[in-house]
């Protein structure tokens, strides 16, 4: 149980960084929520393995009950990562409607400090995102 | 007194609710933001008063007790912390809303900042590896919208790569606390001290590094900086200069903390001595690369953060206390410098070097601000940046750590360099046009951070007594872990 839990978690991380490095911000935002259900996962498998719901009343034993702390962390967690992809939705349109692309452009002044120190070397930026596109 | 804990983080959180239920009355947001970031300062000062007498202040929120409850800590470290980024808080507030506009743009300017705030004050007061998460998210959340609120394509672009860093970093965070829990089934700080010395020291050493890599990234040390000159220079000026002044800080404050009580080792470390000087190296080699006054000041930062890590990887009382020295300055120069950059801005309608000139004589106050602060930041004396510098150089001398000495020497004198040149192509040369008129609020706001600056070296004695027995506290990690779980 524990092992396929862990090969789930590997694979969210592997999917989810595949994602991260790609140019289309709608693809990165994908791949952020993987990696953070591959991280709660983790939690979650940290926390040991299950059994009787942690509500202590008469008759259970402490020791069979699941352990409560890894779940209110997750659950915290998966609140915080809603909260910030909801933003980073927003802000991937926002980007769209300013500049009509889905794609996460190179910062102009490290492009322009690139260009004074190889004038000819430096590729068209235009051109570098078609290939990424295509 | 163990109340004010929970408060310095409660006061600014309620007060950002009531902000929002208060809608579109703007005198009503100043006082309710005034309110709550002043009580944080105060709170502050009450518990760094009560930490250096009887030694830390520690509740157990909601009367659960230690390692099962949430803990809140305040050493003589932390409390030194929290006290300078609360004053720059109440500073920069005082900036924003002395430049006309800027807070009445944006309704909703005081809400985000009082939770920046209150995730400032938790992040430094938390004994706990999940409420640090949670407080870098608070922190980085209110940043977030901070950077993004009215924004142009440029601040969009910058502040996507931002958010995107910030979010891996929290998913390592959260990989990290994953990681932790199972190991030790513990996230209190105090009680992982004590049970990392346990378990299988190849565990505990993956798991420390893992810490330096995901607070690395939040500080911006080398090789993972490079977020921060990209996302910091787009956004306003008051916002730069909290964020550039407090939240890396964060970061740095977080690897001391961890280092010190969950892996105490002897002597100097080779690695974060390793770390220390390229990030300063780095860092200053960017910024003198940069033509954009805000852009050359957000490269200082990581050579700065350089300076912090190299008083922690010396590992001794006299390296500690240089570095708790150096935060103390950093934070307080930092800010104020950002702040004489948005004055720049203000006044020129643009930092970009080669369109500012001739500041000195048609306002020649910028340039009496500007002045100290940029010398405070390359080491020259009597500036509280040399009171900071020489107390590392003497350690590194002392434990005959030569590399690491000359290297921070020579970066001290390239920062030097970068400040000429921002001097010369702001304030001296032809008059560029005239943008605007900084107000008198936005000076009188940034003149306090440069009199707190000067002040630090005036009060250097007292300071720096008082930072040695913070560094002595924190490489005695027994007393922090007493004052957490009790006599056990």
């Amino acid at each position: 149980m524990s092992l396929i839990s862990l090969a789930v978690a590997a694979i969210l991380f592997g999917v989810g960084t595949y994602l991260i490095l790609q140019r289309a911000l709608s693809r990165i935002i994908i791949g952020l929520g993987l990696v953070s259900h591959g991280a709660n996962l983790l939690i979650v498998i940290g926390g040991g393995f299950g059994g009787v719901p942690p509500i202590l009343s008469e008759g259970v034993d402490p020791a069979t009950v699941a352990d409560p702390l890894p779940q209110a962390m997750v659950l915290t967690a998966i609140v915080i990562t809603f909260g910030v992809t909801a933003l980073l939705l927003a802000l991937a349109l926002r980007s769209y409607l300013l500049t009509g692309t889905d794609e996460v452009e190179d910062d102009p002044e490290d492009r322009r400090v690139a260009r004074e120190v190889h004038p000819v070397v430096e590729p068209d930026p235009d051109e570098d995102m078609h290939e990424v596109v295509a | 007194m163990s109340w004010l804990l929970p408060s310095a983080i409660a006061v600014p959180l309620l007060a950002a609710g009531l902000t929002v239920l208060v809608g579109r009355r703007l005198a009503a947001q100043r006082v309710l933001a005034a309110t709550g970031v002043t009580f944080t300062l105060g709170a502050a000062i009450a518990l760094l008063v009560q930490a250096d007498r009887g030694g830390p202040v520690v509740a157990q929120v909601g009367g659960w007790a230690a390692p099962a409850g949430i803990t809140l800590v305040a050493d003589r470290f932390s409390a030194i912390v929290l006290t300078v980024s609360a004053a720059m808080l109440v500073a920069v507030l005082a900036y924003a809303v002395g430049q006309l506009g800027r807070d009445a743009l944006d309704w909703w300017f005081h809400a985000k900042y009082l939770v920046l705030t209150a995730g400032v004050a938790m992040s430094l007061l938390t004994g706990d590896l999940f409420n640090l998460f949670v407080g870098f998210e608070m922190m980085l959340i209110a940043s977030y919208v901070l950077l993004t609120v009215r924004t142009g394509p440029s601040q969009v672009r910058s502040t996507v790569s931002y958010v995107v860093i910030n979010l891996v970093a929290s998913a390592l965070f959260l990989v990290l606390i994953a990681f932790t829990y199972g190991a030790t089934g513990t996230v209190n700080l105090a009680d992982l001290a004590g049970r990392l010395s346990e378990i299988d020291p190849a565990v505990s050493e993956g798991l420390g590094l893992l810490m330096l890599v995901v607070f690395g990234i939040k500080a911006g040390l080398f090789p993972l900086f490079m977020w921060l000159p990209d996302s910091y220079p787009t956004a306003p000026a008051p916002v730069t200069a909290i964020f550039a002044g407090l939240l890396t800080k964060v970061g740095v404050f977080v690897i001391i903390r961890t280092q010190t009580l969950l892996f105490p080792s002897e002597g100097p470390s080779t690695l974060l001595l390793f770390v220390a000087g390229a990030t300063m190296v780095v860092g200053v080699l960017g910024a003198i690369a940069q033509n954009d006054v805000k852009r050359i000041l957000s490269f200082h930062i990581i050579s700065q953060i350089g300076y912090m890590i190299m008083g922690l990887g010396f590992l001794s009382v006299a390296g500690l206390t240089a570095a708790i020295l150096y935060i103390t300055h950093h934070i307080v120069v930092k800010t104020g410098l950002f702040l004489v950059g948005g004055l720049v801005e203000t006044e020129q309608g643009t930092g970009a070097l080669h369109r500012t000139g001739g500041l000195l004589h048609r306002r020649p106050i910028v340039a009496v601000l500007f002045l100290p602060l940029a010398l405070s930041l390359a080491g020259i004396p009597p500036f509280s940046g040399f009171v900071a510098k020489l107390a590392l150089v003497q350690e590194g001398v002392a434990l005959g750590r030569g590399v690491i000495v000359a290297v921070s020497l020579a970066v001290g004198l390239l920062t030097l360099f970068s400040m000429t040149k921002i001097w010369s192509a702001t304030f001296w040369g032809e008059p560029a046009e005239s943008a605007g008129r900084a107000g008198s609020g936005v000076l009188a706001a940034t003149a306090v951070v440069v009199a707190t600056s000067l002040a630090v070296t005036v009060f250097a004695q007292p300071l720096i007594e008082l930072s040695a027995r913070a560094a002595t506290e924190l490489l005695d990690p027994a007393i922090y872990i007493t004052a957490v779980l009790g006599g056990g």
